[in-house]
């Protein structure tokens, strides 16, 4: 196995807030995200996977633990550029993370910062554009762009770093149905072809279903890691934490405490009519 | 209200040799022009400049309605100066007395030049807004004002935080339609009332724009440091300016233009 991309151990964060108390956000995060993976980070609003994401860039440094990028600790202020160049990070809001009034002169924002040539960047900005699907509106102004072409925009604007590592913290939360399935198929295809490593903070269970592995938080601390399919079978824990599960293993939940014999790992549509085809024919 | 109709910067995207010409040598060549117009002082050398200026008007194919257009709120403006100059000039020839008010025919003269002087020199700025993208006159202005960081001038940071504004002008304008149209639905009135009574109505507009304003700001800094940006040392950047044989030749002229005038004006033309 590789060595891991992103590396927390006993990852602890606070923070002082106006009333002078020190609410825990994260209360000790021991979590590995190994090289080329599709990781989702599940949980409920106040969960810390947000503050978690922000710690993978180091955007916060813990106040308590480590957390290691390729090996290099996140607290080493000389390292800061590499860190950066190696996990990019992509936010909620597409609006607020667009930098110049050309398409493509914001894609060419970050190789800009990090002094590359002025041929390569050109070269580099085409690339990411293609890679997103946003090649023909390069010399766009990114205000006339839907919510999920400016998040693409904002997703090839972090390529363009050729970074190893995206993090993105709840990107579709602020788009429409069609704008969340352009992005989600931008980064899954961004994973499989170039193989890039994608985390994805989210709580659309639809979501965290496409994943290779799912991460669910609660409370500051992990409380499932595994593959989407065995984290969902586990109903009554997301549910104690106030998680929902995709409608399909809801529905098969539902039937098994019907005293159904049904199996809960059936997640995909496909699966789950096989299931219950399965039981009717019986 | 239509906040939509605000245009800011007001470039007419074209391709005339204006169009295509390096925004720094716009840039010199509209000081160079301005230096010149302070330096004409007779009819032949106001002649000549407003030649040069109708020349680069249809160069530039840019409508001759929207420069005028754009003069509308000089208006005022004009219209104070020539009255200044009109009484304030001193002079021999009395065309009209009346109670402390002179008016002589040199101010009379003075009036119609300085006139005539504001309404080219704006003319000449317009003609540089509408032919060259905000982008590119940013990018302008921080290549021309670089050796000020010598002086410790914040020369990139100063043109970073113009091209920030004019990337967040349509985004806040959109924001300020949406709060309004928030405020609206539950009984605002923005649009009678004594002046004063508009202008507090605008409080409960301007309150949660600046909050969100200061949130965007927030969140584009660490985005921008998430994306390694670190200030204005070691960057590079994707369009290069280069000065063509074009650029070279326009400022030569504009230079030449302003020697020719200066000599003109040496002797009493």
């Amino acid at each position: 196995m590789n060595d891991p991309i992103i590396k927390t151990e006993d990852l602890r964060f606070s923070y002082t807030n106006a009333e002078g108390e020190s609410p825990v956000v994260l209360g000790g995060v021991d979590l590995q995200i190994e090289k080329g993976s599709f990781v989702a980070v599940l949980g409920h609003n106040g969960s810390g996977k947000s503050t978690l994401a922000k710690h993978m860039n180091a955007i916060l440094l813990p106040s308590g633990g480590k957390v290691y990028v390729s090996g290099t600790d996140t607290a080493d202020e000389e390292k800061l550029l590499d860190i950066r160049r190696t996990v990019g990070m992509v936010f909620q809001n597409p609006d607020n993370q667009i930098v110049a009034n050309v398409v493509e002169e914001d894609v060419a924002f970050a190789p800009e910062n990090l002094g590359v040539a002025p041929e390569e960047i050109r070269r580099r900005v085409d690339e990411a554009l293609q890679a997103v699907g946003m090649y023909e509106y390069r010399e766009h102004a990114p205000h006339l762009l839907s919510g999920g072409q400016k998040q693409r925009i904002a997703i090839a604007g972090v390529i363009a770093m050729e970074p190893e590592c995206i993090v993105l913290d709840e990107p579709t939360a602020m788009l429409d149905p069609v704008g969340r399935a352009d992005v989600l198929r931008t980064v899954k295809q961004l994973n499989r072809t170039k193989g890039v490593t994608v985390v994805i903070i989210t709580h659309h269970m639809d979501e965290a279903a496409q994943a290779d592995r799912l991460v669910v938080m609660a409370k500051g601390k992990v409380v499932a890691d595994g593959t989407p399919k065995e984290v969902f079978q586990d109903v009554e824990g997301l549910k104690a934490v106030g998680l929902t599960v995709p409608d399909t293993t809801e529905l098969l939940w539902q039937l098994r405490q019907a005293g159904q014999d049904v199996p809960l790992d059936a997640l995909s549509d496909e699966e789950c009519a096989r299931a219950l085809y399965d039981l009717l024919n019986n | 209200m239509a906040l939509k109709d605000i245009t800011l910067g007001q470039y007419f995207p074209g391709t005339s040799p204006l169009h295509r010409m390096d925004p720094r040598t716009k840039l010199i060549g509209i000081v160079l022009y301005i230096v010149a117009l302070f330096l004409a002082k007779s009819v032949l050398t106001y002649g000549i400049m407003f030649a040069i200026l109708a020349t680069l008007i249809a160069i530039s194919r840019v409508p001759l309605k929207s420069i005028l257009r754009g003069m509308k709120p000089v208006v005022f403006i004009l219209v104070f100066t020539a009255i200044l100059n009109l009484l304030y000039t001193p002079g021999e020839t009395v065309l009209v007395h009346w109670w402390i008010l002179t008016v002589t025919l040199e101010g009379v003269r003075a009036a119609i030049f300085m006139v005539v002087r504001i309404m080219m020199l704006i003319t000449a700025t317009f003609l540089l807004t509408y032919t060259t993208s905000p982008i590119l006159l940013t990018d302008g202005i921080e290549s021309l004002l670089r050796p000020l960081k010598h002086i410790r001038v914040p020369v990139h940071e100063l043109a970073m935080m113009m091209s920030i504004a004019l990337r967040f002008i349509p985004t806040l304008i959109e924001e300020t339609d949406k709060i309004m149209s928030a405020q609206r639905a539950r009984g605002a009135d923005f649009e009678s009332g004594s002046l004063l009574r508009r202008a507090k109505a605008l409080v409960p507009l301007l309150v949660p724009l600046f909050i969100s304003a200061f949130r965007r700001a927030d969140e584009l800094a660490v985005a921008m440091e998430c994306r390694c940006y670190h200030g204005g040392d070691g960057r590079t950047r994707l369009r290069r300016l280069t000065y063509r044989a074009l650029d070279w030749f326009t400022i030569a002229a504009a230079l030449l233009m302003c020697v020719g005038i200066f000599v003109l004006g040496r002797f009493g033309l």
